[in-house]
């Protein structure tokens, strides 16, 4: 197997066996999991269950798992932290790794869907948290990716920037449609934002939940150990 | 122009109550009772030093062998600079410490980037680095005189090698502290290594370079003045010395405030392109 081909609705991950071990421990032991395109898939796990590890393997970012695991060329990351140049203008930033030519318009462009056409000279330092965030939102989706990777991008935001920055993301992915891996440790975020969700435990995936169907929250808090059984 | 509000009046206020104090004077600096511009005020106090130096040697209570007074200095200057023999000591102390630093400060940031970004470099250049820059930059001075001979070379070699080593310190120190999250960030929008030098990397480490080259300034200036005491036939060191010969207090006095003058001129200076270079950290729109 070496690119992944298209299948019904185009295939954007493929994991087959995927294992990670840190100094001979294990955090992910075997796993399988395919997303297709346009798909928006929550990831859930207690701290330490190995999501980011998960992330970083599909990424790009970690040399080191063993199984197997295809994904596009086109993929976008937004970390925790904004991850935005410090000594790069905003507007720099986002294009940063574009080819020039029609780099300036796109970057211009996405800015604007995240609402920050005025920063785009700014240096990100005079940003907040809210806005750097969005900064890094558009740098991720001026690439037009086909596999969006998020990991707890909203997770050091307020409440209320962390609601409407649900809202735009919803927004836009229903506008470029590409495959979400969204990892986060908050059932209510992952039911808000996904169409599936699943649980990493012990390094495994638990079923994959559609959401919608059934009293789902009760569930997935059962899953992640928060409440008992029964 | 603090607006008086009538507060309503407050039936009497629990004795536990806290006593309110306006929160601007936290953060406002004290005003102080002098009506004057703040470097006015910062000039003073030297001023008053030379006004009583002044007077102590007019006086007659400083015997002008042991210290000229500042006019007897100020004299000096100006006969110096009447006939030129001030212009041309200068320029050559300027020229010297000028190549000297050009070819420090390059080989600095050379080895610095050649150690930082490939294993190769770091093992060959940084533990060489390490034992190098324990060396005291004038003990070499009778290795340097030997190699170059007594004329321009050995007072620029010691130069550029007082400036290279902060300069390559930390410069490295600077590559190796860009912080990791960063590179990632740079990896995942697709830079290519080159790509990630160029945009990651060596931004991340003008910082530390900043902090070596005002490093680098000063111990230029420190060598300058001793190579230029000991072995030299023109520049702001060897005026000094001669005027040791004859006493000239007024002279060697002439050449420190040069010196230091010179040495403030170079600190702006940095400060200047850090101002420039680093705008980034405060966030100034810049023009
Ligand atoms: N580079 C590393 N070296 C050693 N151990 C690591 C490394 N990266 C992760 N781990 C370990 O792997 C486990 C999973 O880490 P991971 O970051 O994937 O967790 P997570 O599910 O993302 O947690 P959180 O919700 O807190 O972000 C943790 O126990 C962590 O200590
Ligand atoms: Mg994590």
């Amino acid at each position: 197997m070496t690119t992944a081909t298209t299948t019904e609705a185009a295939l954007a991950v493929r994991a087959t066996g995927v294992h990670r071990s840190f100094d001979g421990r294990e955090v992910l032991s075997g796993i399988d999991l395919t997303l297709h395109q346009g798909e928006f898939l929550a990831l859930l796990g207690r701290s330490g269950s190995g999501k980011s590890t998960l992330l970083r393997a599909m990424a790009g970012l970690d040399p080191d798992f063993t199984g197997e695991l295809l994904v596009p060329e086109r993929r976008s990351v937004v970390f925790q932290d904004h991850r935005l140049q410090p000594w790069k203008r905003v507007l720099d930033n986002v294009v940063l790794g574009l080819p020039r030519a029609g780099a300036k318009e796109a970057g211009l462009n996405a800015l604007a869907e995240v609402g920050l056409t005025e920063r785009a000279r700014d240096w990100p330092i005079t940003l907040s948290g809210g806005e750097a965030q969005r900064a890094a939102l558009a740098r991720a989706l001026v690439r037009d990716p086909a596999l969006l990777l998020l990991d707890e991008p909203f997770g050091a935001l307020d409440a209320l920037t962390r609601l409407k920055m649900h809202a735009l993301l919803r927004e836009l992915c229903r506008k470029h449609r590409p495959a979400v891996l969204l990892v986060t440790h908050d059932v209510d975020e992952a039911i808000a934002l996904a169409d599936r969700v699943i649980v990493l435990t012990d390094g495994r995936l638990g079923p994959s939940h559609e959401v919608g169907v059934g009293e789902l929250r009760g569930v997935l808090l059962k899953e992640l150990g928060v409440v008992e059984a029964g | 122009m603090a607006t008086t509000v009538t507060a309503p009046p407050v039936p009497k206020s629990p004795p536990d109550s806290p006593v309110l104090i306006d929160a601007a004077t936290l953060s406002r600096p004290n005003r102080t009772w002098v009506p004057l511009p703040r470097w006015l005020r910062r000039l003073a106090g030297p001023a008053l030093v030379v006004a009583v130096w002044q007077l102590l040697g007019a006086t007659g209570n400083i015997n002008p062998r042991v210290l000229a007074t500042p006019a007897q200095v100020a004299q000096a200057a100006w006969e110096l600079a009447k006939d030129g023999e001030l212009a041309s000591n200068l320029l050559a102390s300027l020229q010297r410490v000028g190549s000297g630093l050009l070819i420090g400060v390059g080989l600095g940031v050379l080895l610095a980037v050649l150690a930082g970004l490939f294993r190769l470099g770091e093992e060959l250049i940084d533990s060489t680095m390490q034992v190098v820059r324990a060396l005291p930059v004038l003990g070499l001075l009778p290795l340097v005189i030997i190699w170059f001979g007594v004329g321009e070379e050995p007072k620029i070699a010691l130069v550029a090698f007082a400036a290279a080593c902060p300069v390559y310190i930390n410069t490295y120190a600077g590559i190796r502290g860009v912080d990791n999250r960063l590179v990632e960030s740079g990896r995942v929008v697709g830079l290519n290594r080159l790509g990630l030098i160029r945009h990651v990397i060596l931004p991340g480490a003008v910082p530390g370079f900043l902090v070596g080259l005002r490093f680098a300034l000063t111990s230029a200036w420190l060598v300058i003045i001793v190579a230029e005491q000991l072995n030299a036939t023109s520049g702001i060191g060897y005026l000094m010395n001669q005027a040791q010969a004859w006493y000239r207090t007024d002279i060697i006095v002439l050449g420190l405030l040069i010196y230091g003058v010179l040495g403030l001129l170079a600190d702006s200076l940095v400060r200047l392109l850090e101002r420039r270079l680093l705008v980034w950290r405060r966030g100034f729109n810049g023009a």
